[in-house]
């Protein structure tokens, strides 16, 4: 275990020493956020003063290293558009996006383990043969339409949920803003959580269906039958456990791919976290806070992959990881 | 097979186990509900609220920090200028009550008695000359005030603004000038033990998070990028303004979002609106659209310095000829702009009306063989696609226009983040720029657009065309320092028709600003040609 564990973080620092160095190398082509800063009437003198000032005239691998030696010290440098640490500004956003994507996890996971069962055991059934046409649909579309479809349609025409923000908020732990605590709060999580599992669900559906399917069909769960084992267990007990494996592998990555896609949710749904916050920093040029982000999420990666490894072992005794003995 | 004879229990209990879920969600709802609306029952009893969305949100609290749209619009919410530019293009009293002309170089204001700022310390001539040489230190706003010596406060309520030679322009740069509570911005902030009227854009310093002006609104909350909240000042001293207690200012920076939250009731009041919605707002029943023609030229610099064809002032000319503004105006803005043939809209001194839109597609193709380029020619063109209203589409109907004859041109688009480098160091030879007079003055436009590029001056700093014209620069520095407005207007209008003769570059259109707000407050009284709608007289039924 313990072996293990130190080569996962050994990995993990790799991971992140190379993300933050692509995110270095191309921040360049990002612009020059002394532009950001300034009015339009600045001078070039005036702006060549103040990318002295801020190092930014420095050569790649003299901003890299001062970089990394302030990141040795969890400093990863200044926001410019925020005045403050990145470190700072990340902690202050991530609430947002964690509680939106656990939200989202929910959603996938109640949804997709019941109906994607059902459509594996009954799969010709009208429901299961409903619930395959509309995960077609909710794959092939893109979160940004489901989410302006969704504005139109609840907030726009019906009225019933509000169409941006994270609404009311409670602070609890000293930093973490919640919206878990109110009902506004509540009510604005709704049409983000089900926008970014729109194109997870249809997946998972999908995937435990053809994943239970198949082991319907094995010969221990033959055996089970034979045995006279009531349908739950056999379900439930034998077939679903070992439909599990491949989901479980799945799911880590698709967590990751799902951070990912909090960046269109949030800009949609002007949802005050990291994926907002990354887009704007680009297009803002905040260089600091860009590759803090990349970085960041790097290591979520890191850290959501290395715990499914774990699971797996449970899951599955059989199994082990290589190097955890 | 078997599953087919597996009965009705475990399909039940599937059921069962969905219910319960739904079940145990809406109960956790309906558990948080219950608690909410004890809670928020109580406060909200009269207190008038606007829920305003906007596309960005204040930098700053510094007013002098960035010389920008948004920033001006915020100064206008919490500080007072001097004066202020009413929707007629003439100077409203604000915190000056009256001026008076003194010599060719002084201008006397004096100023309004019993003025408080947010802080309560009483609003002075001293705080004038602070905020005026602190305009010095300020990256953004101190070649604004090149023209202007130290401010002198001859009593407490009067105050000489002194210019370094005779300035046409002290009115409008007297709506600049936001005064900031001296007492409150001098001494050392203990936090980063700097001095509290320091301007730094990248850092904390103690005016990026504080305020003190002498504006209808104060600051009480404020979480950058997510919202800024605004509560009416008590002791404001303009007895006769709005009737709004509380803005909250939401930054929505995607345009069908900020539209849906309008259009749900969530917000009150957007700007600005995309184009592309003018019309379903418009006709959207509690809803109130206005509309107004802008100051921002969109134009094309041709740079002749590049290619040797833009030299000729026939090419350039039949380019101008080959553009057809108002076909552009009409089917890709959507009648959301003013076409125009020059540098000034319509009320500035140096608009020349007798110059308009010349589209003529004969004459293009007959100037360019006179020219010797009946065949066409290649060249390169770049263009933001994010800074302006449809500024990716407006190139590509110019590069569509352009083939007609035979100019072939390569589009690059790209944010503008990315356009302003490629733009200085002149990457294409076709750029494009639009521009918004800082001092509501054609002259303005001249100096930074069309004066020969001078780095030492700093005129022509975005003159990527490099068109150089002496007569040009001599008549907008005489401009400069004509008092006579007449005289003044004459010498400005000269410069757009030898612009607009030599073609020296293309001019597309003014674009239009736009407010949408429910129709149950006065959006039209409060709006004005420089888009800062001045929230402080907002009056909501």
């Amino acid at each position: 275990m313990f072996a293990f564990t130190i080569k996962r973080i050994a990995q993990a620092i790799l991971v992140m020493l190379i993300i933050s160095m692509i995110g270095f190398s191309i921040k360049s082509a990002f612009g020059d956020p002394v532009r950001e800063l300034v009015g339009e009437r600045v001078t070039p003198a005036e702006r060549n003063k103040i990318r002295e000032k801020l190092g930014l005239n420095d050569p790649f691998m003299v901003q890299y290293g001062r970089f990394l030696g302030n990141a040795m010290h969890g400093d990863l440098g200044r926001s410019f558009f925020f005045k403050k640490p990145v470190t700072e500004v990340i902690a202050s956003k991530a609430p947002a996006t964690i509680e939106l994507v656990l939200c989202a996890s929910l959603i996938v996971i109640l949804l997709s383990v019941p109906l994607g069962i059902y459509s594996a055991i009954h799969p010709n059934r009208l429901f299961s043969r409903i619930i395959m046409g509309a995960s077609i649909v909710g794959v092939s579309m893109p979160v940004f339409l489901t989410a302006i479809l969704l504005i139109y349609f609840f907030s726009v025409e019906l009225h019933w949920l509000p169409s941006f923000g994270r609404g009311e908020t409670v602070r609890i732990f000293g930093s973490w803003d919640t919206g878990f605590l109110t009902v506004d709060g509540l009510k604005h999580l709704v049409m983000p959580s089900i926008a970014l599992s729109s194109i997870m669900l249809p997946l998972f559906i999908r995937l435990i269906r053809s994943e239970m399917m198949e082991v319907l069909e094995s010969e221990y769960v033959k055996y089970a039958w034979a045995k006279g084992l009531k349908p739950r267990r056999v379900w439930w007990v034998h077939a679903f456990k070992n439909t599990l494996l491949p989901v479980i592998t799945v799911g880590g990555v698709q967590l990751g791919i799902m951070v990912a896609f909090t960046i269109l949710t949030e800009t949609v749904f002007q949802w005050n976290g990291m994926g907002s916050m990354f887009i704007e920093s680009v297009e803002r040029a905040d260089t600091a806070l860009m590759v803090s982000y990349i970085v960041v999420v790097g290591f979520i990666f890191v850290v959501v992959n290395t715990l499914v490894d774990l699971i797996y072992g449970l899951v599955n005794p059989t199994i082990r990881v290589a190097g955890r003995q | 097979m078997k599953i087919s004879t597996l009965k009705s229990a475990s399909k039940l209990s599937l059921l069962a186990l969905t219910l319960v879920i739904t079940a145990m969600l809406l109960v956790g709802c309906g558990d948080g509900e219950k608690k909410e609306q004890a809670e928020d029952a109580a406060p909200a009893a009269d207190k008038i609220v606007l829920k305003l969305a906007m596309d960005a949100d204040p930098v700053s609290l510094d007013p002098q920090v960035q010389l920008s749209g948004g920033m001006l619009q915020y100064s206008h919410t919490v500080f007072d200028p001097l004066v202020r530019w009413t929707k007629t293009g003439g100077f409203e009293p604000r915190l000056a009550e009256s001026w008076e002309v003194i010599s060719d170089t002084v201008t006397r204001f004096h100023l309004r008695k019993g003025v408080k700022f947010h802080s309560g310390n009483p609003f002075t001539a001293q705080d004038v000359v602070f905020t005026l040489n602190r305009f010095k230190q300020s990256d953004d706003f101190k070649g604004l005030f090149n023209a202007f010596g130290d401010a002198v406060a001859v009593d407490d309520h009067t105050v000489d603004l002194v210019t370094n030679e005779p300035y046409g322009l002290v009115m409008a740069m007297a709506t600049y000038i936001f005064p900031m509570d001296k007492a409150f911005y001098s001494g050392t902030d203990p936090k980063n033990d700097k001095p509290k009227d320091l301007i730094l854009k990248t850092d904390y310093t103690f005016a990026n998070y504080n305020e003190s002006g002498t504006g209808a609104f104060t600051v009480t909350d404020r979480e950058q990028g997510v919202k800024i909240v605004f509560t009416r000042f008590a002791d404001y001293w303009d007895a006769n303004t709005g009737n709004v207690d509380e803005i909250v200012l939401t930054p929505i920076g995607e345009a069908p979002t900020r539209v849906a939250a309008l259009l749900s009731g969530d917000v009150d009041f957007i700007m600005p609106v995309p184009p592309n919605d003018l019309e379903r707002i418009g006709s959207t029943d509690g809803l109130n659209l206005v509309t107004m023609s802008g100051g921002r030229i969109i134009t094309f610099q041709l740079n002749l310095k590049r290619l040797e064809q833009f030299a000729n002032p026939k090419v350039r000319q039949a380019m101008a000829y080959a553009y057809d503004n108002n076909g552009v105006v009409a089917k890709v803005m959507k009648g959301f702009a003013t076409a125009g043939a020059q540098n000034s809209p319509k009320g500035y001194q140096g608009h020349n009306p007798a110059l308009q839109p010349r589209f003529d597609l004969e004459k293009a193709k007959a100037l360019m063989a006179e020219a010797g380029y009946a065949e066409g020619f290649a060249c390169t063109m770049i263009a933001p696609n994010n800074r302006y209203v449809n500024d990716e589409k407006i190139a590509q109907a110019f590069v569509a226009m352009m083939s007609k004859i035979g100019i072939t041109i390569s589009l690059k688009t790209m944010p503008k983040a990315q356009y302003w480098d490629q733009f200085d160091a002149q990457a294409a030879d076709i750029q494009m720029i639009g521009w918004h007079s800082d001092t509501e003055d054609s002259a303005n436009f001249f100096e930074y657009l069309n004066m020969c590029p001078n780095k030492d001056t700093g005129k022509g700093q975005y003159n990527s065309g490099n068109y150089c014209n002496p007569e040009v620069d001599q008549l907008t520095m005489d401009s400069n320092k004509e008092t006579n407005v007449e005289k003044r207007a004459a010498m400005l209008q000269k410069v757009e028709q030898i612009l607009f003769d030599d073609a020296a570059f293309i001019p597309l259109h003014w674009q239009n600003l736009s407010w949408a707000s429910k129709d149950n407050m006065n959006t039209e009284d409060i709006v004005n040609v420089m888009n800062f709608p001045y929230f402080g007289n907002l009056v909501i039924k």
